[in-house]
């Protein structure tokens, strides 16, 4: 019955789709304000629906009913229930309804947080939004419905991939598809405001949120995605060039050049088309993400089962969606001319040259991702594009890029002097060089090229970055009234540039410093890596929920006392008749010490995988300073005194109407 | 007509996305098709209960022994679990005889081998070992089952990949047959 209600409930949401894609754009098109009104209550009863779907489906989960096709396939009765409320997402149907759910969760926050923008515009962005929504909800009612029953009843199900099954990747995909799906909203503004013909420092400025927020999401849902990779799958590496990696990260490039644009139009009212089609690319690249996971046309260790019909149906979904939208800006964004000038040397015009690396960036990366679907249907061959390849591009596009962030902070609008440029850095200029010298040698002994660029870079970036908050707390009588009078966005930008900086230090640290080991071991044998010596005690067997374990002790020392004790295991999940590795980690900011296991061999030894990773850490730490830096900025108070100021002008406005 | 540059390589991208679609990224083609067959010469396994007795038992045999006639050379092991998928379309296929069917014990101890085909039967006319995989590298088996066929020439005309099953037979092996003589 339950399982019904939710196919019910889906249904419904995608009637209430449609109207509220057509209910706005007639009411547009008539100047009906009723028409125009429906949008945002249509936008709120589809939110209601899915959340009714999405709970139906998770109360299947939580209860294992294995009548649900979807639940058998992918729930065991001896899954914990964590597990099983994240299993809703594990796979292909459950996760297209999490995206479903996360959709018309924006759609409703537009609906709810539009009271300072104009009622034509917050309608339109609705009626878009409504557009995806319709074309996924029918994408799932035809191909790919969650709810399908099975018969007959299997007593028992194939339980959740095992690869799933940890805590990371429970929370890796709902972040990731909050920032995917949240870039929609900024694809709906900028949709509108090619309908309207409107585009000015107001439209940038209500958009920017949105756009922050969605990239915040985005941020964190990459960085837990690589620290799940590193944890779960075993082979120590925190980014592989997958192209399913490439695919969440080709729109957060775009999406970072979005956020940078939108500045730029916000506060000088340039580069408006420029930042009309990037907010587009941003959502095709999440589309095309999608695309690429579900339609089987690239290998990828994340491919989910793939279906060419589903495959089919998302190009042509894509194809329509990218299409129009693009359509309409060939139509319409020549009207949306720029008037001022920009200077190389002034802030605008640097970020105009650091949307100019990271777009570049980005394409490489499109380029070496869709190679081989190229080659392959131009039949000339079957081929792969690895890491090789996206390291020698991406790594020296990066390097202008981490100087600019730099000059960013520093050089101010309309047109910056190079003596006073100068006078601001040179002192985090100095920093960075001493830094880079130092830190390598008194923690390594030896300076390798690539922790020095990045211990430059890195560093630069973060001094730089705190340039903007310190040189507004000086400006200030007091420490206290100076730190009072930091904007939030101030504070945001700051941390994000931070997080980037020390992203910098810990991926160059990693490569130049990390060491990777393949031993066999026997039984109370040691053997010695970088600074650290291991011992293998042995390996026992060990009972998990779900899953039966050899769990192996390693301890390990420095010099002469003793660091820590690991246990990996190597797990058998009898329900898939699955066997996964389970790394165990020692990690403090300045090294991880990994350990896992391989196969166990007849005489009690075992292969062992042990990494030295200095400042690992790091590279996450990097990503969440990075969301910290997005959540400060969307929240800063400009976006809600703007509010009341917008809230006061539109009543004015409506009095001097009525 | 600049603005309308993305739209043009959209739809570029979309063209390749539809032609992909209908390709398959894990396929890998051999190879060796349309090329002479790898020269191998390896030991035959005593046969428990050989389907077909006509090729009688010398020590070795190499290419020279099945020319004139296509032949299918299957690479399997007794601890391959795909090779336990296929086997009883390999026995079916050995009754109808439409082929001689060369197996090739890949990287497997003769005992376990004869143990398992004993348990299963046969459907192999002969069975060759491949000790050290040398044959398979030559080959360019990268798991098994794989399965090739070597036409009367003693080109490679065909090679299969995973579990051979009788759509696949009847497909992609079936109009090689009389092709190369």
């Amino acid at each position: 019955m339950i399982p019904e209600l939710g196919h019910f409930a889906l249904i419904l949401a995608l009637g209430i789709a449609f109207l509220q894609t057509v209910a706005p754009l007639l009411g547009y098109q008539r100047r009906d304000a009723k028409l125009l009104a429906f949008a945002g209550s249509a936008a709120q009863a589809q939110f209601f629906c899915i959340a009714f779907a999405y709970a139906c489906l998770t109360i299947a989960f939580i209860n294992t009913d294995f009548s649900v096709a979807y639940v058998a396939q992918n729930a065991h009765t001896d899954l914990p229930m964590i597990y099983r409320v994240s299993a809703v997402w594990g796979a292909h149907e459950g996760s297209l309804l999490l995206w479903m759910l996360m959709l018309s969760g924006w759609t409703f926050a537009v609906s709810v947080f539009n009271r300072r923008i104009p009622a034509e515009l917050s309608a339109l962005v609705i009626a878009v939004l409504g557009v995806i929504s319709t074309g996924l909800l029918l994408f799932m009612l035809l191909t790919s419905n969650p709810f399908e029953r099975l018969f007959p009843v299997p007593l028992q199900g194939r339980d959740l991939n095992p690869l799933l099954q940890d805590f990371g990747l429970a929370i890796h995909p709902p972040t990731l598809y909050m920032g995917y799906v949240g870039f929609s909203v900024a694809f709906a503004f900028a949709v509108a405001a090619l309908i309207t013909g409107k585009l000015d420092a107001a439209w940038a400025r209500w958009t920017r949120p949105w756009t922050t927020t969605a990239w915040m999401f985005l941020t964190l849902g990459i960085t837990l995605g690589s620290w799940w990779a590193y944890n779960e799958l075993g082979w120590g590496g925190w980014w592989f060039w997958d192209p399913v990696e490439n695919a969440s990260f080709m729109p957060w490039l775009a999406g970072t050049a979005l956020i940078h644009s939108l500045a730029v139009t916000e506060k000088r009212g340039l580069l408006k088309s420029w930042t009309v089609l990037l907010a587009i690319l941003t959502f095709s690249l999440s589309l095309l993400g999608t695309f690429l996971v579900r339609s089987g046309v690239l290998v990828s260790v994340h491919a989910f089962a793939s279906d060419p019909a589903r495959g089919l149906f998302i190009l042509i979904f894509m194809a329509l969606v990218t299409g129009s939208a693009l359509t309409l800006y060939a139509w319409r964004a020549p009207k949306l001319a720029t008037v001022g000038e920009l200077h190389l040397f002034s802030r605008e015009g640097l970020l105009l040259l650091n949307n100019v690396f990271l777009v570049v960036a980005c394409a490489a990366i499109l380029v070496g991702t869709l190679y081989p679907l190229v080659i392959d249907a131009l039949k000339l061959g079957k081929i792969s594009v690895g890491p090789p390849y996206f390291n020698a591009v991406f790594l020296p596009l990066m390097v202008p890029l981490f100087v600019l962030v730099g000059f960013g902070a520093v050089v101010p609008w309309k047109k910056g002097r190079a003596g006073e440029t100068w006078q601001r850095l040179k002192m985090p200029a100095l920093f960075a060089v001493a830094f880079a010298i130092v830190v390598p040698l008194a923690l390594h002994g030896r300076a390798a090229l690539l922790a020095v660029t990045g211990g430059l870079l890195g560093a630069w970036t973060i001094v730089a970055a705190a340039q903007d908050v310190s040189r507004r707390i000086r400006a200030k009588p007091s420490f206290a009234a100076g730190l009072a009078s930091v904007p939030r966005a101030s504070w945001g930008m700051t941390l994000a540039h931070a997080g980037l900086g020390v992203w910098a230090l810990g991926v160059a640290f990693v490569i130049s410093y990390g060491y990777e080991k393949d031993v066999r071991l026997a039984p109370n044998a040691r053997t010695e890596i970088g600074d650290f010596s291991f011992g293998f005690v042995g390996a026992t067997e060990a009972k998990g929920p779900n899953f039966i374990a050899q769990q192996g002790e390693v301890t390990i020392e420095r010099g002469d006392h003793s660091v820590t004790t690991l246990y990996p295991q190597k797990r058998f999940y009898p329900s898939q008749r699955n066997v996964m590795t389970e790394s165990a980690v020692d990690a403090t900011l300045l090294r991880d010490l990994y350990v896992s296991l391989g196969e166990g061999f007849e005489d009690g030894s075992w292969s062992l995988r042990i990494y030295v990773k200095p400042m690992i850490r790091l590279i996450w730490l990097g990503g969440v300073l990075m969301f910290l830096g997005g959540c400060l900025a969307a929240s800063d108070r400009r976006y809600r005194l703007a509010k009341a100021a917008d809230r006061r002008l539109a009543v004015d406005g409506g009095t001097q109407a009525a | 007509m600049r603005y309308a540059i993305p739209l043009v390589v959209l739809a570029v991208l979309i063209g390749f996305f539809a032609v992909g679609l209908n390709r398959d990224p894990r396929l890998l083609p051999s190879p060796l098709i349309g090329k002479a067959a790898p020269a191998f010469d390896l030991p035959v396994l005593a046969a428990p209960a050989a389907a077909d007795t006509a090729v009688a038992a010398p020590q070795r045999l190499g290419n020279a022994a099945f020319a004139g006639k296509p032949y299918l050379v299957n690479f399997f092991a007794s601890w391959c679990a795909g090779c336990q998928v296929e086997h009883p379309y390999l026995m079916t296929l050995a009754r109808q005889g439409v082929v001689t069917l060369v197996g090739v014990d890949y990287k497997d101890a003769q005992a376990d081998v004869s143990q398992w085909l004993a348990a299963r039967g046969n459907p192999y006319a002969p069975i060759l070992v491949d000790l050290d995989g040398r044959a398979g590298i030559d080959f360019g088996v990268y798991g098994v089952p794989e399965t090739f066929l070597v036409g009367a020439d003693g080109r490679v005309l065909h090679k299969h990949v995973g579990p051979l099953t009788p759509e696949a037979f009847e497909h992609d092996f079936k109009p090689l047959l009389g092709a190369g003589s």
